[in-house]
């Protein structure tokens, strides 16, 4: 019966995504956006991908998002600036281009490749044994490069941040 | 968790991650604010890391959760010099809202 479960927290996903994007004040925007996450972590754990399901409520909901919260309250941003753009045509033009995109996407992949069904599946694949065994030999470049990438983020940032910035 | 992937068509997983993808676009081109246009960016992340799992795990291959694994990393790296740069913007304008940004269009 755990299928029902990802109706529940599909639902649930689109409900809290949309209350973000409609939602006045910046702060519900984020805990509404945490509370996606949360049901994204979710949807992780039932497709047996345990490891990603942690990662995900760890890197997003506990770093990234408190991250936006504090340059938030720093910034101090609070109802005063305005919700939507200025112009209507400018709104209308969003939302409409939003949608045809959304139209598209179902469109491109309704009936035109081969989707793989559930049947021949593992539902070890996901365990931290599985993912570190293959993140340590097929996918060792790509992870060390990413090691360097997340030291050219953080020089990047401390330098973007800095107050008087001398080059 | 085999009932899910014996019972939930792939389909599903598409629609959803295209809804939440579009929601994000939506939230992209209409919010005037940096700091919400960056997190519908983090939203349509998500959307495409979840398809990413789905596939993986239907088609048993442990390479796509490693791939989502490195977007994540990617996507913080993006949000923190994305802050930085956030900053920057505020210290200079002394407001996040993005339509101020239009120094270049003249």
């Amino acid at each position: 019966m755990s299928f029902y479960a990802f109706y529940i927290l599909a639902g649930l996903a689109i409900l809290f995504s949309l209350l973000m994007v409609s939602a006045k004040n910046p702060v519900h925007c984020i805990l509404y956006l945490i509370c996606t996450f949360f049901t994204i972590a979710g949807q992780f754990i039932l497709l047996n991908a345990q490891f990603l399901a942690a990662v995900h409520i760890i890197v997003y909901a506990g770093a990234i998002m408190v991250l936006f919260l504090f340059v938030l309250m720093l910034l101090n941003v609070g109802r005063e600036t305005a919700l939507l753009r200025k112009s209507i045509p400018g709104r209308i033009a969003g939302t409409i281009t939003a949608g045809l995109l959304l139209i598209t996407l179902l469109g491109a992949f309704r009936g035109s490749m081969e989707l793989p069904q559930g049947n021949a599946h593992d539902t070890q694949i996901g365990t931290v044994e599985k993912l570190g065994k293959v993140l340590f030999t097929d996918f060792v470049v790509p992870f060390e490069i990413a090691g360097i990438l997340f030291m050219a983020a953080m020089v990047g940032a401390m330098l973007t941040s800095k107050r008087d910035l001398k080059l | 968790m085999i009932d899910v992937v014996q019972r939930v068509p792939i389909e599903h997983y598409v629609w959803l991650s295209a809804i939440l993808f579009s929601i994000g676009v939506l939230g992209v081109l209409l919010r005037r604010n940096a700091i919400i246009v960056l997190m519908c960016i983090e939203l349509m992340l998500n959307a495409v890391n979840l398809l990413l799992a789905a596939f993986s795990t239907y088609m048993a291959d442990p390479a796509g959760q490693i791939m989502v694994f490195f977007s994540m990393v990617v996507a913080a790296a993006e949000a923190a010099v994305g802050m930085g740069l956030i900053v920057m913007i505020y210290r200079n304008t002394k407001s996040t809202d993005i339509s101020l940004l239009d120094n270049l269009k003249n």
